[in-house]
């Protein structure tokens, strides 16, 4: 837990010596507290202090950067149990794991399928991060072979999953610099382990079936000097992995409990392709830092994926879509035009039913600084000089021949200001973008369509 | 090494509603099903006591389904020109918990289909199945308040759960629930304190407290469930916070809401890069309902027998202790 002012105050040489530019050495504590002064700013303050200020600001959950150059993924920092307090910072990693037990013919159709799991979504591209190579046939040679075409063969950041240093060893010569995380750390082998994540520079993975045990393991390894670490609680099903998860996160953040101040991994062992998912889904949603699939299916990665990104956008910021003129389908100089607002969400309801309507229109998305249509309206964000601003630096004239515009029926109290604004015929629309199919094909129909 | 108590006790409860009644009760339904108990984050239970497990609704519909995918409609094709049949198929074939009858047909658009038809239906789905009826309206105030008192009073006893009261529009249907003995969905646009109000005002006409179910508008996968998710755990939190406003079950229109995405709905020649339609479809709506699950939702309505089935299973295994 974070330190208080006062508790700062305490470890501040109290002199309200002013040479800090703040007037008492209580202010500047509270700004400290508040993270908007830095602790050098204070020429006096004593080193003993100085390390425990340092120790004690430092994220409760350490940052760890997997990969180098191509995909990098960064875990951890989080600050919040729930997303509304605040936000997730860090998406978890979705990692795609591969046996180096594969034929080699396997092993290079299954990267490329791996490699092809990425996806369009509301203008963003998705993808998984990682791919996960297993040790399954327990040979070190195979193991550092698989890695070599690994190496090649992706651009994904990568991790090695082995209990042996020694195929880790091998397998890490194809992998200089490229900052694999390095994954099969027990309290058997940590030691060599540990040699080698710190001699190469990578993050360790270390797991245990306890959290005591994974406690005092991550002890033992940040003593040999490895502090990147990214730790598996081997829960007993479904229900003992979320409370793992839920008391690592709660440690952490709650108790500032160093030991598991780390992200996780989880593996998904279940052999239904639906339980796979499903679990995996349930822990992007709580506190999950990696999750390693077996499968690669683009219908089981792509609605991961969709939870992962909804669940990390800031819920502070309303997400928006550029505000521009849309083409959805083959449009002509006939086709309807309308619009909506920037908000992302209100946005893609309108696309998502005038694409299932099959009828080509152009969507006018007004920029209402990403707010719904509502919300805009009450907060003078809409108003007819807006639309008409928009309608202009689209061209929507010389877009469309039949200067009919339909608007939200939510705003149909607009209509006459609008009108006389643009001079064009304000058309209102359903008031539930759900009810644009049926508007696009038979009011449109016919009193849009013909003059 | 020893790991720091992170147990939290909460001083709040989510108000224990009770969806069906027995012959000794008054009605005529051999199931009965109980919701919420909760005094902890959902399945969080080495702190308190998780509830009663949340139940799969699956949507019977009084209208043939005009624009299902095909993936969706596979299953119901012999039996969605009859809700009797098709509700009888939910509960013995699929496993529904309960059923939610879904009245479109008394929609203007949709048939004005007159309330005598819609009690007959609503008769012949209480005697088809044994489990507690969900009774939605077609969501055009005007026939709602006209069609759902007939309903109501035809299910008399039943102590099913009507939707929807909103803001707007709740007197009639708080009135209908608290003399025929049911059940009300009260509905917010993803908003609490629409919620908080709207559950208000409906005690303030002398409708229990304990016979309420909550509805924030639901947001799929990919569509906006984000904001449905946070509202909802803002809401448990309220309610474990002990906000008696908010300490109700939840409610999650799921199966309709998924199959609108287009990653649900797009056959496989439209979307060649997103693999197999019969499994995308249906894992779209498991995901969209077990995401809201961790967020407290305590009744979920589906539609797709492959995605009830999954997020059955996950129930069991967030209620099964291995450790």
């Amino acid at each position: 837990m974070a330190l208080t002012g006062l508790d700062i105050y305490k470890l501040l040489p109290k002199t309200n010596c002013k040479k800090c530019g703040r007037p008492t050495c209580l202010a500047f504590a509270m700004q400290l507290a508040q993270k908007k002064a830095s602790v050098e700013e204070c020429p006096d303050i004593s080193e003993a202090s100085k390390q425990a200020l340092g120790a004690a600001s430092a994220p409760p959950i350490k940052l760890v950067t997997i990969g180098s150059n191509g995909r990098v993924l960064q875990i951890g920092e989080e600050n919040v149990l729930f997303r509304h307090e605040e936000k997730f910072y860090h998406p978890p990693g979705i990692a795609v794991a591969i046996s180096d037990n594969l034929t080699d013919k396997e092993f290079d159709s299954r990267l490329q399928k791996i490699n092809g799991l990425h996806f369009q979504r509301v203008g963003t591209e998705i993808s998984i991060d990682l791919v996960a190579l297993t040790n399954q046939s327990g040979d070190k040679v195979k193991f550092a072979q698989a890695a070599q075409k690994l190496a090649s063969g992706t651009k994904l950041a990568t991790i090695l999953i082995s209990e042996s240093p020694e195929a880790i060893g091998a397998a890490l010569e194809h992998f200089a610099k490229r900052r694999p995380l390095l994954y099969g750390t027990n309290s058997k082998n940590y030691e060599p382990m540990a040699k080698l994540a710190k001699e190469k520079n990578c993050p360790l993975g270390v797991y245990a079936t306890s959290l005591e045990e994974l406690a005092e393991l991550t002890e033992k390894i940040k003593a040999l000097g490895v502090n990147e670490l990214v730790i598996d609680y081997k829960g007993k099903g479904p229900k003992d992995v979320l409370h793992g998860l839920t008391k690592i996160r709660r440690c952490a953040l709650k108790k500032n409990f160093r030991p598991l101040g780390f992200p996780t991994i989880t593996f998904l062992e279940d052999e239904d392709h639906f339980q796979e998912i499903v679990q995996a889904a349930t822990y992007v949603a709580k506190y999950a830092g990696i999750v390693v699939l077996k499968s690669y299916e683009p219908w089981q990665v792509m609605p991961l994926l969709t939870v992962r990104q909804n669940i990390y956008t800031d819920p502070q910021k309303p997400v928006q879509v550029q505000p521009k003129l849309y083409e959805v389908g083959q449009v002509t100089e006939d086709s309807p035009a309308l619009f909506t607002t920037n908000f992302s969400l209100t946005y893609y309801s309108v696309e998502g039913e005038v694409e299932s309507s099959r009828i080509p229109t152009y969507i006018l998305a007004v920029n209402t600084e990403g707010t719904s249509v509502l919300t805009a309206y009450s907060g003078d964000k809409l108003n007819e000089k807006v639309v008409a601003k928009a309608m202009s630096a689209a061209q929507l004239e010389e877009k469309v021949k039949h200067k009919k515009l339909v608007i939200p029926g939510l705003v149909a109290v607009m209509s006459a200001k609008l009108r006389e604004e643009t001079g064009w015929d304000i058309l209102v629309g359903p008031k539930e973008a759900a009810g644009l199919p049926s508007y696009l094909k038979t009011t449109w129909d016919k009193h849009g369509k013909k003059d | 090494m020893e790991i720091p108590n992170i147990v939290e006790r909460w001083s709040g409860e989510v108000t224990e509603v009770t969806l069906g009644a027995t012959k000794e009760e008054g009605g005529t339904r051999k199931k009965i099903i109980k919701l919420g108990g909760a005094n902890c984050i959902p399945y969080i239970d080495f702190e308190g006591c998780p509830g009663h497990r949340p139940v799969i609704a699956m949507d019977v519909l009084d209208i043939v389904p005009e624009e299902w995918p095909e993936v969706l409609l596979e299953p119901f094709k012999e039996v969605v020109s009859s809700p009797r049949e098709w509700a009888k198929k939910c509960v013995e074939e699929y496993g529904a918990d309960l059923i939610c009858l879904k009245l479109d047909s008394v929609h203007p658009d949709k048939g004005n289909k007159s309330a005598e038809e819609a009690v007959k239906t609503v008769q012949s789905v209480l005697q088809a199945v044994e489990v507690p009826l969900i009774i939605w309206g077609c969501d055009d105030p005007r026939r709602d308040n006209e069609v759902m008192p007939r309903v109501s009073q035809a299910a008399t006893g039943e102590r099913c759960l009507l939707a929807s009261a909103t803001q707007d529009n709740y007197k009639t249907l708080a009135a209908l629930c608290l003399a025929d003995g049911h059940n009300l969905v009260t509905q917010a646009p993803v908003d609490v304190n629409i919620q908080k109000q709207v559950n208000i005002l409906v005690t303030d006409t002398g409708f229990p407290v304990d016979r309420i179910v909550m509805f924030q508008t639901t947001g799929a996968l990919g569509y906006g469930i984000e904001y449905v998710y946070s509202i909802q755990e803002r809401e448990r939190l309220a309610a474990l916070s002990g906000d008696k406003w908010l300490a109700l079950p939840i409610l999650c229109n799921v199966g309709y809401e998924s199959w609108r995405a287009k990653e649900a709905k797009a056959r496989d020649e439209e979307a060649p890069g997103w693999g197999l339609a019969r499994e995308r479809g249906p894992l779209w709506e498991t995901i969209t309902a077990v995401t809201l699950l961790q967020s407290g939702a305590d009744i979920l309505r589906m539609l797709h027998p492959k995605a009830v089935k999954a997020v059955k299973k996950q129930i069991e295994a967030l209620y099964t202790n291995n450790a």
